[in-house]
């Protein structure tokens, strides 16, 4: 806890989200990373869709996908839906 | 200072006059299941929704624990909402009892007061709301149908106060006033309807630091009561105590606004005190005893005996003040429970009212009588002895046993 936190006279009731989850980086939680062989990714976007927490972004301008490890959180979903297993889940 | 409006008298039980107070608080949702004794009301409810009487989305649940997560989900949309239960009913309820008060939800539930199994019993005792004594719900409970009533539509007011925000509980005693017919003022629809008026939202800071309106809204997105782990929980338990010290000066200010139109008040809304001014022994109640009491004070006063009671209106919050200014100078102190905290020191009113006058100057004596479990009877001769007992103990300055049983075969 730091000085910055709020008292309770300060915080709205009811447990109101006093931060947006964006500002939570729950990316910390894994233990295993994704790493993808871009010579066997063939951009279906399965993973884009499969991953529970919308951490695989389609990017139209590059014309490929990104994985935004501040909230991927490991689970290696996208790993397992891969039709062509270009993803390999690497412990950290 | 406004005028008593003239009123209507109606025979209704208990339950019918409290679904009567719901139709006529422009309730925008009710979600119900259905459990003996409280079905009345929800019945006759659900009546006036298929005539076309109410506008109220009227949820029928499959069980009491999603009844009350359709209130406390329509609540924190700015809903006014409200359900009703007993027994096992309320125990179901137990995991949203606490949701709806920490999500500050001001959901008014009526309780038709009933023993909780086993064995089966659907009669009344005070079992199943004591049992809920910590989940953040304002408790009250009333005397008659009357009462039943009047609370309902105060307990709207109170619990959508911006300082209060908390629901509140509503109980009355099962069958002996949930079915039984009295004669039940009530006040015009309209009037009702003013003096609740529309719900009052305070402003709240979003995650994206926005004043936004207390409310579940697209327009203004937020979210509530999410996750609060040791940063940040034991504050918003801080804030749920503070709401219910609030209550404690909300409570009589509706009581009285509300006696202004209808001329009926319950004491200050906290406690009722009956011949107290004098009294050297005294009796504290919850619900109907309270009626059968004051007859017995009646017949005790006619032959010159010091006998008062209080009548404890609201259990949650506790009046602590109220009770010490009606209780310091009385000598003996009987405490009714009807209900028991097993392997506790006696049951829940005598723990919190003894150790309410633990601190003043020569307390008096304090002892617990448990009555009524399972819909047992209590009799005027009953309450004489409970009397006797206090007024043999002043006389004694021994108190035999501290916590006895009334109407148990020994």
């Amino acid at each position: 806890m730091t000085s910055q936190e709020k008292n309770w006279k300060e915080i709205s009731p009811a447990g109101v989200c006093w931060k947006s989850s964006i500002q939570f980086l729950t990316g910390d939680w894994k233990t295993y990373t994704p790493v993808r062989d871009l010579e066997k990714c063939t951009r279906c976007l399965l993973c884009v869709l499969f991953c529970p927490d919308g951490a695989i972004h389609w990017k139209p301008e590059k014309g490929d996908i990104e994985f935004d490890l501040n909230f991927c959180k490991g689970c290696g979903i996208c790993a397992n839906e891969c039709p062509v297993n270009a993803i390999e889940m690497r412990l950290e | 200072m406004q005028s008593v409006i003239k009123q209507e008298i109606l025979a209704l039980n208990g339950d019918e006059a409290v679904a009567l107070a719901v139709k006529q608080s422009d309730v925008d949702v009710v979600a119900a299941y259905p459990i003996t004794p409280q079905t009345i009301m929800v019945e006759r409810f659900s009546e006036y929704v298929a005539n076309g009487e109410v506008e109220t989305e009227f949820v029928c649940t499959e069980s009491e624990h999603s009844a009350l997560t359709a209130c406390l989900t329509a609540s924190v949309t700015g809903a006014r909402a409200f359900t009703a239960s007993a027994s096992a009913g309320l125990a179901l309820m137990h995991e949203i009892l606490f949701v709806t008060s920490g999500c500050r939800a001001p959901v008014v539930m009526a309780i038709a007061n009933r023993a909780l199994s086993a064995p089966l019993n659907i009669h009344c005792d005070h079992s199943d709301t004591m049992a809920q004594r910590d989940s953040g719900w304002i408790q009250i409970y009333v005397e008659n149908a009357q009462e039943a009533y009047d609370s309902v539509i105060q307990a709207f007011k109170i619990a959508e106060n911006p300082k209060v925000l908390l629901p509140v509980i509503v109980g009355l005693d099962g069958f002996t006033l949930s079915h039984t017919l009295e004669n039940v003022k009530v006040l015009p629809d309209n009037i009702v309807r003013k003096f609740i008026g529309t719900r009052q939202l305070p402003f709240v800071m979003t995650h994206e630091g926005k004043r936004a309106l207390f409310k579940l809204d697209p327009e203004n997105s937020m979210s509530m009561g999410p996750i609060a782990l040791q940063n940040y929980y034991f504050e918003f338990k801080r804030q749920q105590e503070e709401a219910m010290k609030n209550a404690l000066e909300v409570i009589p200010q509706v009581n009285e606004e509300y006696a202004q139109i209808s001329g009926r008040h319950y004491g200050d809304g906290l406690l009722e005190p009956y011949h107290l001014e004098d009294a050297e022994i005294a009796t504290v109640c919850l619900g109907s005893t309270a009626g059968t009491v004051k007859t017995v004070v009646d017949e005790l006063r006619s032959e010159g005996v010091k006998a008062g009671l209080l009548r404890l209106r609201t259990f949650r919050p506790l009046p602590v003040e109220g009770i010490i200014r009606y209780l310091q100078k009385v000598k003996a102190v009987g405490i009714m429970d009807r209900s028991m905290s097993f392997g506790g020191h006696g049951g829940p009113a005598f723990h919190e009212i003894r150790h309410t006058l633990y601190d003043i100057q020569n307390r008096p004596y304090i002892v617990n009588y448990i009555y009524g479990l399972g819909g047992r009877d209590t009799s005027p001769s009953q309450i004489h002895r409970i009397y006797e007992n206090l007024q043999k103990i002043v006389r004694t300055d021994h108190v035999e046993h501290l916590i006895n049983y009334v109407g148990l075969r020994e």
